[in-house]
């Protein structure tokens, strides 16, 4: 009897009615609501805004809802929702200096203008599980509030001239990745563009190599910040720059040392890392592996898979990575039976060698 | 139809960068056009080129079909075929004669196709010789001057190693003696099938941000050695159901004993003979 996988409009419509049960569990006990995952999910919903590439957490909360708390699944819809966006313009460089800090910190100084500031980290939370409902508290209110601006902790260094300087004013202007395909090799802000996108647990794992003797990073993390920035645009119709927001950002700026090189003098120089939301991990993460990924411009010997860039960014995209993983469930019976035929013509072939060697063996021995 | 989304979900401004991307590669033939891919609804690696390359196609009159493994029934071409008819409410169909447009996975139909057909082809890898060379700065610098040595020792090994090509799919071609192009996972025996055909075959790489064609009339040479010339499958079987011994044919397990069964991968195909046959 030939049972081919016939039918297969009706068993798709059949998965989906499977699904949204199981998506929505059991119905006693009530949906929750967007405002629910906002409040209480944040650091989720900024993961998927960040590597969904969209600013929006109602839509991100969604997304984490319909994909039932899978982030990879809720990345990709919140992505492909993106894809129908008309872009209506680009914001002004975001002033990070500017930014209204919740949190800052830096590991290479014991005190800076500005002062450290622990903010809300689960840093020094012990983890042991709560098992009582969590009580509402009410956080003191600082004697003084924060100053508006705190200077980079990098600059200070910038003033003595001991770490390299950055002109962003030489910067060309950077490509839109998500409107020019990834070429080869990528510039810095590229790089950084594609990074930002790139998935936590792979920057998280290529970060990690380089502290571990896949290319040489020596680290120290300069500065920490999180915080509310304004975005700002300059519509070509009114001429002048409009504030339309505020986003929370987090950023990384570590310090390596560098014993010089490429005509270069021996100086720290910079590895950035940026994400929306709070995004500490993924940030500290990015700005490692850009660093390492600066091997060729400062002339560091390339060994270290952290120090590709064509294996770090055409590897770095947890949607297309998952895509092409996962494509593998699709059927591959024709390449499939091409193999099947081929390895029956290779197996016979080797069967016969296998037999004349015997025979001649046995000719020699009689 | 949702109306929610552009005509095939893309906006116009995309479409028209995927047509202008596809007359540069209509007139460099095999050559590989970076385009600026979307990320689309389905997952990459799922026919995101594809899909994209049919959205800049289809008007409001084309009839799409669908095939997977030469199949309208499976379940990756029946899902694609359900996005179109729902973001563009174009008509479907599963009869080769008579699609506009045919976006395929992993086959090119056994029905002969004509000058008014176009056949969309998904490309998981659209370079050729990426398991040879996987740095992309470099094969780029190798099609510039035309340096295909590296596959042509690739199949001299075979030869010294098996005494034949041990390629049975995605086999490389060269596009009218100058790209060297990967005609997708199709099995080798669809090869022929690529040369002087009438219809326009355009191939999209979704995740790998490529587009490539081969325009109708074109010369596609399968890469072979004088003493050693491009063979394609055979079989000692042929279709239990419709009786074909010029088609692919699938192998399907029926029982636990390990019987098999061979049937065409053409579903229209077979399904066409098996009616001419009734009637």
């Amino acid at each position: 009897m030939y049972v081919a996988v016939k039918g297969g409009e009706q068993a798709i419509t059949r998965s989906l009615q499977l699904l949204a049960e199981a998506r929505r569990g059991d119905l006693t006990v009530p949906e929750l609501s967007l405002d629910q995952i906002r409040e209480q999910l944040r650091l989720g919903v900024a993961r998927v805004m960040q590597e969904g590439s969209l600013y929006d957490e109602e839509l991100a909360a969604l997304a984490m809802r319909q994909a039932a708390g899978d982030m990879l699944e809720a990345i990709f819809l919140l992505r492909a929702y993106r894809t129908t966006l008309p872009r209506f313009g680009y914001t002004q460089p975001l002033d990070t200096n500017a930014m209204r800090v919740r949190r800052r910190v830096s590991g290479t100084f014991k005190d800076v203008p500005g002062g450290q500031v622990l903010g809300p980290t689960y840093d020094y939370t012990q983890r042991l599980l709560e098992f009582e409902s969590t009580a509402p508290t009410s956080p003191l209110q600082a004697e003084a509030p924060l100053p508006d601006t705190m200077p980079r902790v990098l600059d200070l260094l910038d003033a003595e001239a001991l770490i390299e300087r950055i002109d962003a004013g030489v910067d060309p202007e950077p490509i839109d990745l998500t409107r020019e395909p990834l070429m080869f090799p990528a510039d810095r802000a590229t790089r950084l563009q594609n990074l930002a996108r790139g998935d936590e647990g792979f920057l998280l794992g290529m970060a990690y190599s380089t502290q571990r003797g896949y290319a040489e990073s020596h680290p120290f993390a300069g500065e920490i910040r999180m915080g509310e920035v304004d975005v700002v645009i300059c519509p070509e119709e009114l001429g002048f720059a409009i504030e339309i927001g505020s986003i929370t950002l987090t950023e990384c700026q570590m310090i390596n040392q560098f014993h010089g090189g490429n005509g270069l003098p021996p100086q720290f120089t910079r590895g950035y890392g940026l994400c929306m939301g709070e995004g500490e991990r993924k940030a500290m993460s990015m700005a490692l592996v850009d660093r390492t990924l600066r091997c060729d411009e400062l002339g560091e010997p390339a060994y270290a898979p952290a120090q590709n860039q064509e294996f770090v960014l055409s590897h770095s995209d947890s949607v297309e990575a998952s895509g092409f993983v996962q494509h593998l469930k699709l059927p591959h019976y024709v390449d499939f039976q091409a193999e099947l035929s081929l390895l029956r013509t290779l197996s016979k072939q080797h069967a016969q060698h296998l037999n004349a060697e015997e025979t001649a063996a046995q000719e020699t021995s009689s | 139809m949702t109306s929610n989304y552009n005509f095939a979900f893309l906006d116009e401004n995309t479409k028209r960068m995927l047509r202008r991307a596809l007359l540069k590669a209509v007139a460099i033939p095999g050559y590989q056009v970076p385009f600026g891919s979307r990320e689309m609804p389905l997952p990459y690696g799922w026919g995101t080129g594809g899909i994209q390359l049919t959205a800049a196609l289809l008007g409001p009159d084309d009839v799409l079909k669908v095939i997977d493994q030469g199949a309208d029934d499976t379940t990756n071409a029946v899902n694609i075929r359900r996005f179109f008819a729902r973001v563009a409410g174009v008509t479907t169909t599963e009869r080769t004669t008579e699609a506009s447009v045919i976006q395929t996975r992993h086959r090119i139909p056994e029905t002969p196709l004509r000058e008014d057909q176009i056949l969309v082809f998904q490309v998981p890898e659209p370079e050729p010789l990426r398991t040879l060379e996987p740095r992309e700065a470099e094969t780029r610098t190798l099609h510039a001057l035309a340096d295909y040595g590296l596959m042509h020792v690739k199949l001299y090994e075979d030869i010294a190693q098996y005494g034949h090509i041990a390629t049975s799919y995605d086999y490389p071609v060269l596009v009218d003696g100058r790209f060297l192009t990967s005609p997708s996972p199709i099995p080798k025996f669809d090869n022929p099938k690529l040369d002087h055909s009438p219809a326009l075959m355009l191939f999209g790489a979704g995740r790998e941000k490529r587009l490539y064609a081969i325009p109708p009339y074109t010369k596609v040479e399968s890469l072979a050695f004088d003493d050693h010339p491009f063979e394609i499958q055979r079989w000692e079987h042929q279709c239990e159901l419709c009786g074909s011994d010029e088609s692919y044919l699938d192998e399907v397990v029926v029982d636990d004993r390990g019987s098999r069964m061979f049937v065409c991968s053409d579903t229209d195909y077979c399904r066409q003979r098996r009616a001419e046959q009734a009637a």
